[in-house]
């Protein structure tokens, strides 16, 4: 059963992943790189160290695709992917990974609280995945191109896992309870964080024109539907097929 | 229909240790998985999956 659970949850990811891979190639790579032409221009932004390292690998691996011209420790110092093929390579692996690990996770949450994830249901597991973990968070903190104004990335980070895991204990409350009581705390978990509000960002113009951005924040959550609502069908549809082989199967010869 | 009972079947079937095995076995998987592509903070990883960080809503930068 537990092959089953691992076996289910990295095959949707496969799919769910590659999928999500190819939308991210053709709709969303393109404004990433769009967006990147700004970057540094106007000096308005600041995003903290990392973000000047970032430039800085970027722009190095613009220019000098001779790596060997570097040291061992230049290279070390500013490796990125190189623009094209391996940038599109490392993005689709990234991408499948971060499936993967979504998918463990819902899968960890429905050994934990006892709710299967089926094909029946599947579509609702992607939807509260989709609110849980793209719109809550965004609804702080907005789909963001390289080379706009943001808060320091640690405080983010923090307020983001702290709006997912609030976001998602209160679908979870209300899958397993409907009771007055339920909605009260499901309604607090939702709202809380938005109430305690995402680290703001530094009033500093954008280098990124707003067209780009807007396109940008609705393609992102977009793309980001379409990939739950595949993740969670088909994680379901597995479990159902391999369940019912298990059962087909007479007991003992199966590890 | 009876895919789902058979499911529902599965589950029940599994004892609470068994669930709680392998639901901490996928937590301790996924969140590596998540950590490493979403939020880690070395450069390498970081600029690896940089557009997914930003394709996927992660902070990034």
């Amino acid at each position: 059963m537990i092959r089953n659970l691992f076996a289910a949850a990295i095959f949707a990811a496969l799919a769910a992943g590659l999928l999500t891979a190819a939308i991210q190639h053709f709709r969303v790579t393109p404004l990433i790189l769009h967006a990147e032409t700004f970057e540094g221009e106007g000096g308005g932004h600041s995003h903290g160290e990392a973000a000047a390292d970032h430039v800085d690998a970027a722009g190095t691996a613009d220019h000098s695709h001779d790596a060997v011209a570097l040291t061992a420790e230049d290279e070390a110092e500013e490796w990125a992917p190189a623009d094209g093929f391996e940038r599109t390579a490392y993005t689709t692996l990234a991408t499948v990974l971060a499936a993967a690990g979504f998918a463990l996770v819902i899968g960890a949450v429905s050994m934990f609280s006892g709710i299967p994830i089926t094909f029946a249901n599947g579509f609702l597991w992607g939807i509260a995945g989709f609110v849980a973990f793209s719109l809550a968070p965004a609804y702080g903190l907005a789909p963001e191109l390289p080379g706009m104004p943001a808060a320091d990335v640690l405080p983010r980070q923090i307020w983001w896992v702290g709006t997912a895991l609030a976001t998602g204990a209160a679908w979870l409350l209300l899958a397993k309870t409907r009771a007055g009581w339920a909605f009260a705390v499901a309604a607090a978990l939702v709202v809380i964080p938005h109430i305690i509000g995402a680290p703001g960002a530094p009033d500093e113009p954008s280098a990124v024109p707003a067209h780009l951005a807007t396109e940008f924040a609705a393609i992102t959550l977009g793309t980001s539907l379409v990939f739950w609502l595949v993740l969670g069908t088909l994680f379901g549809k597995l479990n159902d097929v391999f369940a019912r082989n298990r059962v087909a199967v007479p007991a003992g010869a199966t590890a | 229909m009876n895919a789902t009972t058979n499911v529902s079947t599965a589950t029940q079937s599994l004892s609470i240790s068994q669930r709680m095995i392998a639901g901490s076995l996928a937590l301790l998987l996924g969140l590596t998985l998540l950590v490493g592509t979403g939020f880690a903070g070395d450069f390498r990883l970081h600029n690896g999956a940089h557009d997914t960080r930003h394709a996927m809503g992660f902070p990034c930068h």
